[in-house]
């Protein structure tokens, strides 16, 4: 026998890791079953409802017909308006905590906040919503309500998922700057900011997709069941993609259910099209940079 | 012959909250010299040299006590703007940090921080660019490349322009802390070319791990252990008769 020739035990060992390779295999693909049966029962059920009629007319007959223009145009006007608040919110505060304060006992009760409003279930934020904007700040059921409890919701991952990026970047680039005599202003202004914009964008982006899918935060700060005009202000109700799937698959009888499965599947798609952009995006800004 | 005095610390002491890292360090570096600073890993060297721009104050927990005048100016006086402060002390780290940017960009980077957009114009820029890298010789082998991302550069012209672009903000002291730990051997003997080819015009203080480095390059070495100078002397004197046993049986390498 050769002194490389394979013993009992090591050949044991090889069966044992391909087995465990085999198992692990089989669990990673489980996971994608599930994202497959949701979207091959969505297309096969919705999309014979799909045409420009359906996407660009109101709902008739008590929406038991007709399309689901008003949704979209509403679930638009809430994704926008509450990113508009909470993005930029969320992008000054990381740099606040990331690059300027120290590591005091406010800052970790700052933290602490954030992790718990993170952790806060979305009906919790609705009841907020309707305690502080539609009836102490009196903005009425509003798209305006609603983006700001939308906001409120958003705003913690978008600090987690900036602050994220902004460490990421190396803290030989700030000293190379500082050692120039950039102030810390000019060193994020000039540096952090464009080496960590793709990672920014992504978790913004992320973020529509949440906001754009909740129903439960705007049910009843500014959805509504039926809006016959579309939105022209903030101060407008609005109906909501998310809304009217609900309404539609436990409010109303008689509905087709090829319209209920057509409008999750513009749901959906609208979800996957605004993450494509976002991956679209990172990528292209990350084949920029090297470091 | 005595020389304008480049550095001058009195008594000066550092704590990373607890620890000590300085110990009353009271040191004269003079002007248009290379200063090596050595000793073992964790002696103090590097935050000896990081005292003397002020970058420490970045890391929590630091107190200092004592004096660091440098040009005659104590430079922990409450006046004291830490922008102009930087701009004269110039800092060279162990790896070559240049910033994603261009080379142009990045030579001109310190004037862009500085002067309000508008009052810099063209011709003056494009000065800057030709004789910064003309000081550390890198314009010949860059100047039709000025476009190029500096980080895609080799590591030597990386360093080289970490080193030119202090220059356009005319700095009198460059502190280098390993500057050559990240090169190759022909590498590192490039950079040590110029750091003697800039000596005249500028303090140099040079803080390396390589004793043969620091005979090399210095004029003067300080030995360091434990947080205090030990020995401060001409290079090859402090090599060649150390007065202190815990010096010379660090340069003979008994320990460290």
């Amino acid at each position: 026998m050769g002194v490389f020739a394979t013993s009992a035990t090591a050949r044991r060992r090889h069966r044992t890791q391909k087995l465990a390779f085999v198992v692990l295999l089989g669990v990673t693909v489980l996971l994608i079953l599930p994202v497959l049966a949701i979207l091959g029962m969505l297309v096969y059920r919705g999309a014979p409802a799909l045409s420009l009629e359906f996407l660009f007319s109101e709902p008739v007959r008590g929406m038991t017909a007709g399309g689901i223009w008003p949704a979209i145009v509403g679930t638009m006007w809430l994704v926008g308006v509450s990113l508009a608040i909470s993005a930029p919110i969320g992008v000054l505060a990381a740099v606040y905590l990331n690059e300027y304060a120290g590591d005091t006992w406010y800052t970790r009760v700052i933290h602490l906040a954030i992790v718990n409003l993170a952790g806060v279930p979305s009906i919790v934020h609705a009841l907020f919503g309707v305690g502080a904007f539609v009836l102490f700040f009196e903005f009425g059921t509003s798209i305006l309500s609603a983006s700001l409890t939308l906001a409120i919701m958003t705003l913690p991952v978008i600090i987690a998922s900036t602050k994220e990026s902004l460490s990421a970047v190396p803290m030989s680039f700030r000293e190379a700057c500082w050692n120039v005599g950039a102030t810390r202003w000019q060193t994020i202004r000039h540096v952090v900011l464009p080496n960590s914009i793709a990672g920014i964008l992504t978790g913004v982006i992320l973020q529509v997709s949440r906001a754009a899918g909740e129903t439960a935060p705007i049910i009843f700060t500014g959805a509504a069941v039926f809006v016959p005009f579309l939105p022209s202000s903030v101060n407008d109700q609005t109906m909501a993609l998310s809304m009217h799937l609900f309404t539609l698959s436990t409010q109303v009888q008689n509905v087709p259910q090829e319209i209920t499965y057509g409008t999750a599947l513009v749901l959906v798609g609208l979800v996957v099209l605004i993450n494509g952009v976002s991956i679209v995006i990172r990528s292209r800004i990350r084949r920029r940079r090297k470091w | 012959m005595s020389r304008p005095q480049g550095i001058r610390t009195d008594k000066l002491s550092l704590w990373y909250t607890k620890f000590q890292a300085l110990v009353d360090v009271s040191l004269e570096i003079d002007h248009g010299r290379v200063t090596g600073l050595i000793g073992p890993s964790g002696c103090g060297k590097t935050t000896l040299l990081r005292s003397f721009n002020r970058i420490n104050e970045r890391i929590e927990g630091v107190r200092i006590e004592g004096h660091v005048h440098i040009l005659g100016d104590d430079i922990y006086a409450p006046e004291v703007d830490l922008v102009e402060l930087r701009k004269r002390v110039g800092m060279v780290f162990q790896r070559p940090n240049p910033l994603p940017l261009s080379v142009r960009e990045n030579v001109l980077f310190g004037l862009r921080v500085h002067v309000p957009r508008g009052e810099l114009r063209r011709d003056e820029l494009n000065h800057a660019v030709e004789s910064s890298l003309k000081e550390v010789g890198l314009w010949d082998a860059l100047k039709d490349k000025l476009g190029q991302r500096a980080t895609s550069l080799s590591l030597e012209q990386q360093q080289k322009l970490c080193i030119a672009r202090l220059l356009p903000l005319r700095p009198e002291i460059l502190l280098m802390d390993e500057p050559c730990s990240a090169l190759d051997p022909s590498a590192t003997q490039r950079v040590e070319e110029l750091i003697r080819e800039l000596r005249d015009r500028y303090t140099i203080v040079i803080v390396t791990h390589n004793m043969a480095q620091a005979r090399r390059i210095s004029d003067e070495c300080v030995f360091m252990l434990l947080g205090q100078v030990i020995e401060h002397r001409r290079t090859e004197d402090l090599f060649l008769s150390p007065k202190d046993e815990r010096t010379a049986n660090y340069v003979e390498g008994r320990f460290g």
